[in-house]
């Protein structure tokens, strides 16, 4: 078991190592940089000079080459370098936003599960009765809902409804839990939602193939109460599949997180993605994607570990 | 007479292919009619519209949906129903286009990866695997930040790409799955034994047999392509003023608003749901209808 986790974390190398050199040479094919952005806003009145110096002091004039190798020795220290436009490490940069982000990412897995489980199962139980139906058009109606959009007409809600809105400063759970969560609880549904339509959607129809196992019959034949059969035999091999669309979706949530902090005006990863890709600032650009595509293997191997612990006939060696 | 009967033929069995697929998914058909108004609409959004969508009239501005406004007015004043209608224009544009370049470019990819196999199907398959770890909108937002803005008519050309690039690992994979049994066939090897080049074999050999899936994903991804388009304006990396865009309508100021005038968000928001939906219901219609088997 420990053999199979270290083999697969450092089977994660060459993947990163793979994901450092797209990046990095995808930003830089293509001529604009951060300087230009940074130093031509406001209308263009800088001399060429300027311009070289910035460049020179960030590095961007050195050879391509020469850049990456800086990088990539960096990295093997866990130094993802400067932000190019604040000039703080960029580990800074994330890591005061990392405890929003992946709060309101935990919340709305949680809401996504809530949701999903019962509507999925009932959906799946009353097959073909209005009950699948109203399912069906509550999820695909969650499919096509942009996250911000519900977001906004959450926040319009709160507004006609209490004539109020969410705080917009961040306080953490430790401090004041009323507070971080009466701010962070609507930005966890917006997301939550459309989470919650794909994993009712599996859940329905992986219930739907368990019940028609032999097992399941045998269960029923033996006279096990109904409601043991699904508690028992059903939904925990149900729940298998959906367990790997949790996490998959999980580890994509940072797409959901980039417009809906937005929205709710949320000081977080992805409103931090947003403003390194207008300001053009490479190295922050950079750590980010390296930082996402490291939890997505994570959660990735994460779910297989519990795929092993929930199902006694997978096992890792 | 001869001439009479073959051009019948032909249109008796087109029509028979819509009905046969209005009777079999009429979910399908439905949305299908909603799609075919919003192309009406998008197309013909100078005759369809009740105003011009860039004129900006202060004295209504904010208005309330009433007869003159069904939609309300903006905060400049232009009417919110007319910059819907053009917006459809925009979204089926960029949906269509770079659900379509993607999609070509990751089934020529799927197929050439599954046709050559062996080492060349390894790297290309670890290409795939690391653009796959990535949720779609982060791929766009990276390659936005690397084209920057190009627009064309209106019309942002590497918009269109930062919205396809994404789709081709995704249409890449499932491609791939499929040719790699059109490759097994014996056919491949006859016409690689007569001796037939890597691309005509691909393109008129294997090609054909990969219709069914690729058809599904380019009407899987035009509601993703759209929900992208609408996203990436909404966060002002995307389709940029004055062109109307329903993303973009819900962008900037409209929050600023909220109070005043919560229709600035309703109608947009319902718009970009409507098209999603509507494409998503056609698109899994389209996916029964030609495979019952396929998974996506």
């Amino acid at each position: 078991m420990l053999r199979y986790v270290a083999n697969r974390l450092l089977l994660m190398i060459p993947t990163l190592i793979g994901v450092a050199v797209l990046v990095f040479f995808m930003l830089r094919v293509i001529p604009g940089d951060v300087v230009e952005v940074k130093l031509r806003a406001d209308g263009g009145s800088v001399t060429q000079e300027t311009i070289d110096m910035e460049r020179k002091r960030l590095g961007l004039d050195k050879p391509l080459l020469a850049q990456f190798g800086d990088w990539m020795v960096g990295l093997t220290t866990l130094d993802l370098g400067k932000s190019m436009w604040t000039d703080r490490p960029v580990v800074e940069e994330i890591g005061a936003r990392l405890e929003l982000s992946l709060q309101v990412a935990i919340m709305s897995a949680i809401v996504a599960v809530l949701i999903a489980v019962p509507l999925g199962t009932a959906a799946a139980l009353m097959r073909g009765t209005w009950v699948d139906y109203v399912v069906r058009i509550v999820t695909i109606a969650g499919l096509a809902t942009p996250a911000f959009w519900l977001g906004m007409l959450i926040m319009l809600g709160l507004l006609s409804a209490f004539n109020w809105l969410p705080p917009i400063t961040f306080t953490p759970i430790y401090r004041d839990p009323v507070a971080n969560l009466t701010q962070l609880i609507w930005p966890a549904m917006a997301v939550g939602y459309r989470y919650s339509a794909v994993v009712a959607r599996m859940i329905r129809s992986s219930l739907l193939e368990v019940l028609n196992e032999d097992y399941i019959r045998t269960a029923r034949a033996k006279g096990v109460y109904e409601k043991l059969v699904l508690s028992r035999h059903a939904l925990r091999n149900a729940m298998l599949p959906a367990i790997t669309v949790i996490g998959l979706e999980f580890a994509f949530l940072i797409g959901g997180l980039v417009v809906t902090e937005q929205v709710f005006n949320l000081n977080g990863i992805g409103q931090l993605f947003v403003q390194s890709v207008s300001r053009n600032d490479f190295t922050l650009i950079q750590g980010m994607v390296m930082m996402i595509a490291l939890f997505y293997m994570l959660v990735n191997l994460a779910v297989d570990l519990l795929y092993a612990a929930l199902d006694p006939r997978i096992r890792y060696q | 007479m001869s001439g009479q009967a073959t051009s019948v033929v032909p249109h008796a069995r087109r029509r028979s292919v819509i009905l046969e697929f209005c009777r079999q998914q009429p979910l399908g058909a439905a949305s299908l009619v909603v799609i075919l108004a919003m192309m009406f609409a998008g197309i013909f959004a100078e005759l369809v519209a009740p105003y011009d969508p860039l004129t900006i009239d202060f004295a209504a501005m904010l208005a309330p949906p009433d007869a003159q406004h069904w939609a309300g007015t903006d905060a400049f004043g232009r009417d919110i129903f007319s910059r819907m209608i053009f917006g459809a224009r925009t979204a089926l544009v960029i949906g269509f286009t770079s659900s379509f370049i993607g999609s070509s470019i990751g089934a020529v990819v799927g197929a050439t990866s599954a046709y050559f196999g062996g080492k060349i199907d390894a790297v290309i398959q670890r290409f795939v695997d690391i653009l796959l770890s990535f949720p779609i909108i982060v791929l766009a937002l990276v390659v936005v930040a690397v084209l920057g803005k190009a627009p064309i008519f209106g019309i942002d050309l590497n918009l269109i790409f930062a919205i396809a690039i994404p789709i081709v690992p995704n249409v890449a994979r499932v491609v791939r799955a499929a040719a790699l049994s059109v490759r097994a066939m014996p056919y491949i090897d006859a016409a690689r034994a007569a001796g037939y080049s890597h691309v005509r074999i691909i393109c008129r050999h294997m090609a054909p047999n990969l219709t069914a899936p690729y058809l599904i994903m380019v009407t899987a991804y035009i509601a993703q392509a759209i929900l992208l388009e609408a996203s990436l304006s909404f966060l002002g990396l995307g389709v940029s003023e004055p062109t109307p865009a329903w993303g973009l309508m819900l962008s900037g100021n409209a929050t600023d608003f909220f109070r005043q005038a919560p229709w600035m968000i309703l109608f947009p928001g319902l718009a970009i749901s409507l098209a999603v939906f509507a494409f998503n219901l056609f698109g899994d219609a389209v996916r029964d209808w030609l495979d019952p088997k396929f998974k996506v």
